[in-house]
């Protein structure tokens, strides 16, 4: 029951912001900056986090993430980031499985450890009246998890079963054979979940070694959000993290540039096709990002008004959902396009997405759409971003993952209204004049009603848009606001919750 | 189970599953909680209602400059005539279609134009349409919210696309999914009379007549400020939300005067009923079985409701749970099992345990092991120390789901759709903290009857079956449990996409 409500809590809200509309923003930096005022803090002992202080509830969210990841499991041993994740509670310090997940009951903190590709992020909300007891438990977790054999074999034979549950799912099996043709070798290409033979190989002193190589203090970024002022979380900090070694003992993941280009078509007997294509994406980095970005809300990210949503699901009602988003990683970045479209029809669906993404690319997007997506963007950063001290934790947190500035929030909005016409237009050019990879899901196109399909040749030829399918992708948001937020669990379905889109 | 389209999220089963705020201190020596009520209430809700009948809810909070506007209306699937099983949920996406006064697509270009979100959603018993927004720009949501209520206009020309996405929609949520069909065919099953065996998003051949008439029906029918509930959180007061909603929704005329929502109810049941599908996408089983029970609206009393809660915190509710204890860990039988209890509805709710085998374990293991603790639990009750620790969990997660002004939004309306009052929330704890071990034993005799449950498995192929390797048994990945809370636990399989 209790997980419900979490559940529902991730995926409902799925806001955007709004800073105020037009007018009100020239008043005066934006409402999103009054709101969350980020101060450095630096502890005792040199580590250092990003504090939000904040009195109206008595909770303080803590996310922390550790830099590497899900691309750090060494060879053969794939699904050792994320089985470390799932023991985290499962004993640790004097206390073993029992004691500690009765501690943590107790303690009436919620704490919680994921690993992505680029890094594992962990979170921690407590009561600010008990404290002692919440942070205590944490610190346990993180320096002194156990690995006790019961739960390792367990948690292993559960991800044993996951992975062959898995085994005859068409979009699992196309997402692999996907990921293959365009990231290669490459650690992107693999399941952070690994293999059968992976997974079936792992143990305790794999993640013990692990844990060691991975936990430190030069990989660490902590954002907290609450009831706590700088000081006392210096001393917190100091506690829970500085004991870590000094330094990760972290393997070289080379940057990657996914192959362009290609087609997987995974036949398989469906009433509905699902589309993705995959397109050069920019670097968080690059001055150009902005451009691309606001092209990308133009093209596909808008909830219920985006281009591809009109001539998708509006004018034809092709699909329930359709839309485009820019994914960064470490060492790739990509813009995806993605849609699942009557199975009938999907050759049509996909002549249509290519023929939007030909017009945005060779003729761009006008002014006034231009325009209208600025005031978007500005606008949905708060909404998106603030709405609960766990949002605006993990808001910080991914502003320091990505490596913007700590008055990141202040400056945004001047970024975004300096980009020109000419910028965006340039970027879209760029990125989606590159001839995409594409994957089908679904039967044959050549059983397309519509005349156009050639069958798999077309599609070759065609190409609409797809998400990108990375299993695990950190800053993946179809149409959120991306650029600071960390860890949007990855949605390969254009599918949102609600009735309405 | 998931009494919602959107599997997971609607499904919020329970009214504040567990939603709760307040965190009792525990006494770690004795079976004695010293109740810390402190967080127990949510504090500064206003209601009143307008002339016209529309009831407000103001929840304010005032850290962000953002506010959420909900609007629900009092109408959901189970509300459908006969033989019209969709119309609610089409409805929903034609109140998009533009009025006179706002064609279509300025409603949404105005929230866009704000950096706004905005979205709509259908369950049986309620719909509502939202958006979250800078606080400047709520008197203008009002406004597109009021004007729609009532001047809608629907032409065949938007009809017949629409319907298309609707069609589209089915496919995502079920056509394609195994494990969504067979939920929808173990409700048609579960439930023998009352229209929540009828899926929200409608049966296909049904979905595939609804024209421009069923939709104008509908509309004129059901869809006035007397059917509905406004909810506002956020950055808000409540004398300037009802200052904006007198000049916007205050302007609407009050409509007709509603039918009473008397629904078909279900017969006495008197049979274990079950229903299979087997799937080559499918390697591992999985199973769920489900009783009727009664719901927040329909229990005698909350004593009734709060004890099945506890029943199902306390069975099957997360990782200390009796039944992860026992097939998870101690038996290293299962993938994952579980309980839940689903009280938010205006007839009747429901009560399901599932679970999906691993390693050497069979679903047959399984079902007679958790046939014996529900069974321990109705011949001893529970200990002090796990009701306790159930309780603290429950009310805890209130003060958790306070953090976000969206959930708030979400409980309130849907309790009061589905026939609570607002008090209700502020009472719930209490009545939580008020549970016995008696209360959890009976209701586990009185409902969790093992000869009137209706089961759900989904299952490999035969022929593979067989050769399924033998490590395997374990959950599948497009798993049958019943709704979002089985998945959501905290171990690392359980994140697994």
């Amino acid at each position: 029951m209790k997980k419900t409500m979490i559940a529902m809590l991730n995926i409902s809200i799925q806001k955007t912001a709004v800073v105020a509309v037009a007018a009100a923003a020239l008043l005066l930096g934006s409402p999103a900056s009054a709101a969350v005022k980020i101060q450095e803090v630096v502890s005792p002992g040199g580590i250092k986090a990003w504090l939000v202080e904040d009195y109206t509830v008595p909770l303080v969210s803590m996310k922390f993430a550790f830099k590497g990841g899900s691309s750090q499991d060494p060879d053969g041993k794939g699904g050792l980031a994320k089985l470390m994740t799932g023991l985290f509670d499962e004993g640790a310090g004097d206390l073993d499985r029992a004691a500690f997940q009765d501690a943590l009951d107790v303690s009436g903190a919620e704490m919680g450890f994921t690993a992505g590709i680029d890094e594992i992020t962990g979170s921690m909300t407590w009561l600010a009246e008990r404290e002692d007891e919440a942070v205590r438990l944490l610190t346990l977790a993180v320096n002194d998890p156990r690995f006790d054999d019961e739960p390792v074999k367990r948690m292993k034979s559960q991800f044993l079963t996951s992975l062959i549950a898995e085994e005859r799912d068409p979009n699992t099996i196309a997402g692999r054979k996907w990921r293959k043709e365009i990231y290669g070798d490459h650690a992107y290409a693999r399941d952070s979940d690994g293999t059968k033979e992976t997974m079936a190989g792992l143990t305790a002193d794999d993640l013990r070694a692990f844990h060691k190589s991975q936990f430190a203090r030069d990989n660490l970024m902590v954002a907290a959000v609450g009831a706590i002022s700088a000081e006392k979380l210096g001393e917190r900090l100091d506690q829970i993290f500085g004991d870590l070694p000094a330094k990760a003992k972290l393997q070289d993941v080379p940057d990657l540039e996914p192959k362009f280009g290609h087609v997987v078509h995974y036949e398989y007997p469906l009433p509905q096709t699902r589309l993705s294509l995959l397109y050069p994406g920019v670097e968080r980095e690059d001055p150009r990002f902005f451009a691309a970005y606001l092209a990308n809300h133009i093209l596909g990210g808008g909830t219920f008004s985006s281009r591809l949503y009109d001539e998708v699901r509006e004018k034809r009602g092709l699909a329930y959902g359709v839309g485009s988003n820019l994914s960064n990683f470490d060492h790739t970045s990509t813009w995806g396009i993605g849609t699942a479209t009557s199975a009938d029809r999907a050759a049509e669906t996909l002549d249509i997405i290519r023929g939007e993404v030909k017009k945005v690319a060779e003729t761009g997007v006008t002014q006034q759409e231009l325009d209208a997506a600025k005031n978007f963007v500005v606008g949905a950063y708060a909404i998106a971003n603030f709405d609960s001290s766990a949002s605006i934790a993990g808001t910080v947190l991914g502003l320091q993952l990505a490596g913007l500035p700590i008055d990141y929030i202040d400056t945004r909005e001047e970024t975004i209204r300096s980009v020109t016409l000419d910028e965006v237009n340039e970027e879209a050019r760029r990125l989606l004049s590159v001839e995409p990879s594409l994957l089908v899901v679904g039967p044959a196109l050549a059983a397309s009603a519509n005349d156009n399909a050639q069958g798999d040749d077309a599609a070759r030829e065609e190409s609409g848009a797809a998400r990108p399918i990375p299993e695990s992708s950190p800053a993946e948001a179809g149409g959120l606001d991306i650029e600071g937020a960390a860890q949007t669990p990855p949605s390969d379905m254009p599918v949102e919750a609600t009735g309405k889109d | 189970m998931a009494k919602s389209l959107a599997i997971s999220l609607l499904a919020f089963s329970l009214l504040f599953p567990a939603g709760g705020a307040a965190l009792a201190t525990e006494a770690s020596t004795g079976g004695t909680v010293e109740a810390n009520t402190a967080y127990d209430e949510v504090p500064n809700v206003s209601h009143f209602t307008l002339d016209n009948g529309l009831e407000i809810v103001v929840v304010p909070d005032r850290r962000a400059p953002v506010v959420t506007h909900m609007l629900w209306y009092k109408i959901g699937s189970a509300d459908e005539a006969p033989g019209k099983s969709g119309i609610a949920h089409f409805f929903e996406h034609l109140m998009f279609k533009g009025t006179k006064k706002h064609p279509a697509g300025a409603f949404s270009q105005a929230v866009a134009e704000i950096g706004g979100e905005e979205n709509a959603f259908t369950s049986y018993d309620y719909t509502a349409y939202y958006q979250q927004i800078p606080p400047s720009a709520l008197k203008e949501m009002m406004a597109f919210e009021a004007d729609r209520m009532v001047n809608l206009v629907l032409t065949d020309a938007v009809i017949g696309p629409e319907r298309a996405v609707i069609l589209e929609e089915r496919n995502s949520r079920v056509e394609n999914s195994p494990s969504a069909l067979l939920r929808e065919e173990h409700s048609a099953t579960l439930w023998q009379n009352s229209p929540y065996g009828i899926p929200v998003i409608g049966w296909k051949h049904e979905m595939e007549q609804l024209n421009r008439e069923d939709a104008i029906d509908f509309y004129t029918r059901y869809y006035a400020p007397n059917n509905a509930v406004l909810v506002v959180t956020g950055d808000v007061t409540a004398e300037n939300v009802r200052a904006m909603a007198e000049d916007t929704y205050g302007k609407v005329p009050r409509g007709p005067k509603l039918p009473p929502r008397a629904r078909p109810q279900e017969p006495e049941q008197n049979t274990a009923r079950s229903v299979t599908l087997r799937d080559e996408r499918v390697s591992v089983p999985s199973f769920y079985s489900e009783w009727i029970t009664p719901s927040y609206h329909t229990a005698r009393d909350q004593a009734e409701t709060a004890a099945l809660e506890m029943l199902a915190e306390v069975l099957g509710g997360g990782v200390r749970s009796r039944l992860y204890e026992r097939l998870v860990v101690d038996d290293s039988i299962a993938q994952s099992v579980g309980a839940s209890y689903d009280a938010s509805a205006w007839d009747d709710g429901s009560f399901t345990v599932w679970g999906s085998p691993r390693g050497s374990g069979d679903i047959d293991i399984m079902q007679r092991a958790i046939r014996e603790e529900i069974d321990r639990i109705a011949k001893d009750g529970v200990s002090d120390d796990e009701l306790t620790k159930a309780k603290n969990r429950s009310i805890k997660s209130l003060i958790f789901a306070r953090d976000s002004q969206a959930t708030m939004a979400r409980i309130y309306g849907s309790l009061l759709a589905t026939g609570g009052k607002v008090e209700d929330v502020n009472e719930w704890a209490g009545h939580i903290r008020a549970v016995t071990s008696d209360q959890v034993k009976a209701a586990a005799t009185r409902w969790l009857d093992e000869d009137r449950a209706t089961t759900a498995y989904l299952l490999p192929p035969k022929e593979q079956a067989t050769d399924a390797d033998p490590q395997a048994a374990g959950a599948a990945n497009d798993n049958v449990e019943p709704s979002m809370d089985s998945e959501q636990g905290l171990t690392a399989v359980e994140q697994v996409k």
